[in-house]
């Protein structure tokens, strides 16, 4: 029983993981198709934010909102320096946001050196029969459906949502409506950066916080909302759910680089089997 | 375009008979350095020509067959490993050399098949090569343990292999190749891969893979299998990467997971952009002209060499398209355009 | 005339989303016809088009070339069978020059030697030689048509699909183009997507009519041009019957 709890306990969690890294990238690369490779090292300044804000006194809880908000705003402004020139010329975009991923992965570890940062993991551990288990994994996989109702109830039931969900499907007909679409392009962006932030903050207190942090995820993230295919919430809900059980098993019996290989190897087939990914082929829904 | 400005031809041309003068002049220039450089000089050139190669590969993937693999790093680091595998192993380097050049072209041909035949985007493509190699990369840093041992050799995780061995003669196992050998055999080895490649392109293989990339739809509503060309362009680049590792690794005498990671995948690509990819010749240039800088940046003391990195990538996307060498002959051709100094004549 | 059909498609349907574009055609050609598709915008020829030469796949229905289901086939498959197509937009390889774009189409399927005879034979045809070298995409909109058309025959495929191969042409050039595809019917079945009736009448014998994704009659140019529906919904407007 033990066993079964715990098995349920790991692919919970490892679902939440996936969740959290990919959810940003859900937004930035699945709705808007903007390939953010730097999109690991959003994730990395969370981390640094919450570090910071933590350290200089501030609650964990408030943390996790303001690192949020930076990386948001930090967002916001790469979209309009360097995203904005390159809508339409995805390559271009890939290999700029590229370029930015190594400008901060150096940028941050002259700052703070290439140590690994560490926040204090908050709340104790409880057991399940002999395993023990922290509380705190629990909060992430609290924050994860949290972020994923959010993210859904937004686009789903706000104006705000249907504007950006219109202006992604057709920019020029939005345009012609009235819509200033190079506001909702800015502030979506803005809004998957602070997504990737958040994450990367409520990641802090278990893997802390270390410039080549952001390498570590993104391979994760990238395979989790390509396999997820057209529909960003819901296919990476799926590919999330699908990976998460390959990554907690196989990481549990073995370990988590090879669950990591498993995961890869079960999407390069998919994407054989699917070229679309897990909902190439349904017509609607986001 | 860019090419005819400098008065370049499409290396889907014939090569004219200059062409073969100037390859044979810079063979001549390359052959003669070791005569005037010392061996710490030239221990640093033979890196670049061995990371040319790996250029080379990237290039005709990119620039004539129009799949850009972020990913070659993987092959790259593939035949670093089998090398050093293989040679410590066996003792006999000639086969281990070869066997470094296949076993990335089968990887290739695998991945490949799942990638092309699966027709999935290029920009998927892009991707998953990426996330290859870095998983290839977490693999091998997880390999520190005692139990990772192929056949006598230990994997050593992070620390990599340092025993690589050096070249030897094929018929004489003793006759361990010195710095200055090295050279000869990188500088030959990217020669022949360079000349190979552009004749290739002259091929009916070669010319079907351009017009692949010039327009995929058309080649196929002509009867062409689009997939079986990019699919071998895929594993013949994955060889000559491999080819690049194994180099890299006698150059240095290590092998180590960093062959694989994400610094190594960028600059790879930023040697291409920054020559350009409309040619071959030109990613050789920008390879060494980017790693130079970033040796020299090292010796500097100027930090994270990154973020220089970082900011070249960002800086060749938004402002210089063409690449360095290509957009100074646009630039120059604009120069001479306003001064008026143009001959009539061409008809375009 | 014979019953030597070539090439039939039956109950083709294709759907875009909700839209069927195509909604059922069963179409038949006898070898070493010269058949015009017309038909108002959106008519559905462009798709159907496109489904012959599985640039789509349609959602359901059969094709069949000389008796064999295609239906599920490879675009170079069908290519391979000698099925060729110039699609409405110029479709041709900008980058190139002209004698490499009609050696890509001649190698497809001969010897190096025969290949290169046939682009000589081709540029011959087309006149193209003095063009040889140049850049495709730096031709002009009608050179450019006809490289792709000689890139079609080059290939020597036993049915041509002609998507609108006259537009963008002079009054010259698209006399022209009408001797080139007559020509060309020496030796294979011919379809011409067309809008221009003037041109139609100059080549057509038999003509199908596509309405609404469907085929709304089929005939001789002589009945169609009597035909009162097909005058209501196409050659009405189009103010040139």
């Amino acid at each position: 029983m033990d066993e079964v709890a715990i098995y349920a306990f790991q692919i919970g969690f490892a679902f939440a993981i996936l969740i959290l890294i990919s959810l940003g990238l859900a937004v930035i690369f699945g709705m808007m198709r903007v390939i953010n490779l730097a999109q690991g090292e959003f994730l990395m300044l969370g981390a640094y934010f919450c570090t910071l804000i933590t350290q200089s006194g501030v609650n964990l809880w408030l943390a996790f909102l303001l690192s949020g908000l930076a990386v948001g705003v930090f967002g916001i402004i790469v979209e309009v320096v360097i995203i904005r020139w390159l809508y339409g010329r995805i390559l271009d975009t890939l290999l700029a946001t590229w370029g930015l991923s190594l400008f901060l992965v150096g940028g941050v570890t002259t700052l703070f050196g290439p140590q690994s940062e560490s926040v204090a993991a908050p709340l104790g551990r409880f057991s399940v029969g002999v395993y023990g288990i922290s509380q705190y994994s629990l909060v992430v996989i609290a924050v994860a459906l949290a972020l994923l109702a959010g993210t859904y109830a937004l686009w789903r039931y706000t104006r705000f949502g249907l504007v950006v969900r219109g202006t992604m499907q057709n920019p020029t007909m939005a345009a012609g409506l009235g819509i200033r679409t190079w506001l909702v392009y800015m502030l979506t962006f803005g809004f998957g950066s602070a997504l990737t932030g958040l994450a990367g903050a409520v990641l802090a207190p278990i893997v802390g916080a270390a410039p080549p942090m952001g390498v570590f995820f993104i391979g994760k993230a990238f395979i989790t909302v390509i396999a997820g295919g057209q529909m960003p919430l819901l296919g990476t809900i799926s590919a999330s759910g699908l990976f998460g059980t390959i990554d907690g098993v196989v990481s549990y019996i073995s370990s988590s680089v090879v669950g990591e290989m498993g995961m890869l190897f079960v999407a390069i087939i998919l994407l054989r089997l699917l070229p679309l990914g897990i909902t190439g082929r349904l017509k609607r829904g986001i | 375009m860019a090419l005819r400005v400098l008065g370049l031809t499409a290396p889907s041309k014939k090569p004219q008979p200059w062409w073969w003068g100037v390859v044979a002049l810079l063979a001549l220039f390359v052959f003669t350095i070791p005569l005037y450089l010392d061996v710490a000089e030239l221990y640093s050139i033979s890196n670049f020509l061995v990371l040319a190669i790996l250029a080379l590969s990237m290039s005709f993937l990119w620039g004539y067959g129009g799949m850009l693999s972020f990913g070659q790093t993987a092959f790259f680091g593939l035949g670093g490993y089998t090398y050093a595998v293989l040679a410590l192993n066996t003792g006999e380097t000639t086969s281990a050399l070869l066997i470094a050049v296949l076993l990335p072209m089968i990887f290739a041909a695998i991945l490949g098949y799942f990638m092309i035949y699966g027709r999935i985007s290029d920009i998927y493509f892009s991707v998953i090569t990426l996330v290859v190699t870095l998983i290839l990369e977490k693999g091998i840093r997880a390999t520190s343990g005692d139990q990772y041992v192929i056949g006598s050799v230990r994997l050593n995780g992070q620390n990599g292999i340092p025993t690589t061995p050096s070249l030897q003669l094929p018929w004489d196992a003793k006759a361990q190749l010195d710095i200055a050998d090295v050279f000869y055999v990188a500088a030959g080895l990217l020669f022949v891969t360079y000349i190979g490649l552009r004749l290739l392109l002259l091929t009916r293989f070669g010319r079907i893979l351009v017009s692949i990339k010039e327009n995929e739809r058309r080649s196929e509503l002509l009867g062409y299998d689009t997939r079986r060309y990019k699919w071998l362009a895929f594993v013949i680049a994955g060889g000559i990467a491999g080819l690049a590792g194994a180099m890299w690794g006698i150059w240095g005498n290590f092998v180590g997971p960093n062959m694989f990671n994400l610094n190594q995948a960028a600059q790879v690509v930023i040697w291409v952009i920054v020559g350009g990819k409309s040619t071959l010749i030109g990613p050789i240039g920008g390879t060494v002209a980017v790693q130079y800088l970033t040796d020299w940046l090292g010796t500097q003391g100027v930090g994270q060499v990154s973020l220089i990195l970082g900011i070249i990538l960002m800086v060749m996307v938004l402002l210089f398209q063409q690449g360095l060498l290509p957009s100074a002959g646009i630039i120059a051709a604009f120069a001479k355009d306003r001064l008026g100094l143009t001959r009539r004549g061409r008809a375009s | 005339m014979s019953e030597d059909v070539v090439l039939e498609t039956r109950d083709l349907e294709k759907r875009f989303g909700g839209v069927r574009a195509i909604a059922g055609v069963s179409f038949k050609l006898r070898r070493g016809e010269l058949r015009c598709l017309i038909g108002p915008n959106g008519a559905g020829k462009s798709t159907f088009f496109k489904m012959l030469t599985a640039q789509l796949r349609p959602t359901a229905g059969q094709i069949l070339f000389e008796g064999a289901d295609i239906t599920k086939l490879h675009a170079h498959q069908i290519g391979r069978l000698g099925i060729g197509i110039k699609n409405q937009v110029p479709d041709v390889y900008d980058g190139l020059t002209v004698h490499e774009n009609l050696w890509l189409a001649a190698s497809a399927e001969a010897k190096p030697t025969a290949a290169r005879a046939k682009v000589d034979e081709v540029m011959a045809r087309l006149e193209l030689g003095p063009l040889a070298e140049r850049l495709v995409g730096e031709l002009a909109h009608g050179q450019r048509q006809w490289v792709e058309f000689g890139m079609v025959t080059a290939r020597e495929p036993k049915i041509i699909l002609l998507d609108e191969p006259t537009a963008g042409m002079s009054v010259e050039e698209t006399n022209r183009t009408a001797q080139l595809i007559l020509e060309a019917n020496k030796s294979a079945t011919i379809v011409v997507v067309e809008h221009d009736m003037q041109f139609i009448r100059q080549i057509a014998r038999y003509v199908t009519v596509f309405h609404q994704g469907a085929i709304l009659a089929e005939d001789t140019m002589a009945n169609i041009q009597a035909n009162q529906t097909v005058k209501d919904v196409y050659l009405g407007k189009s103010g040139s019957a």
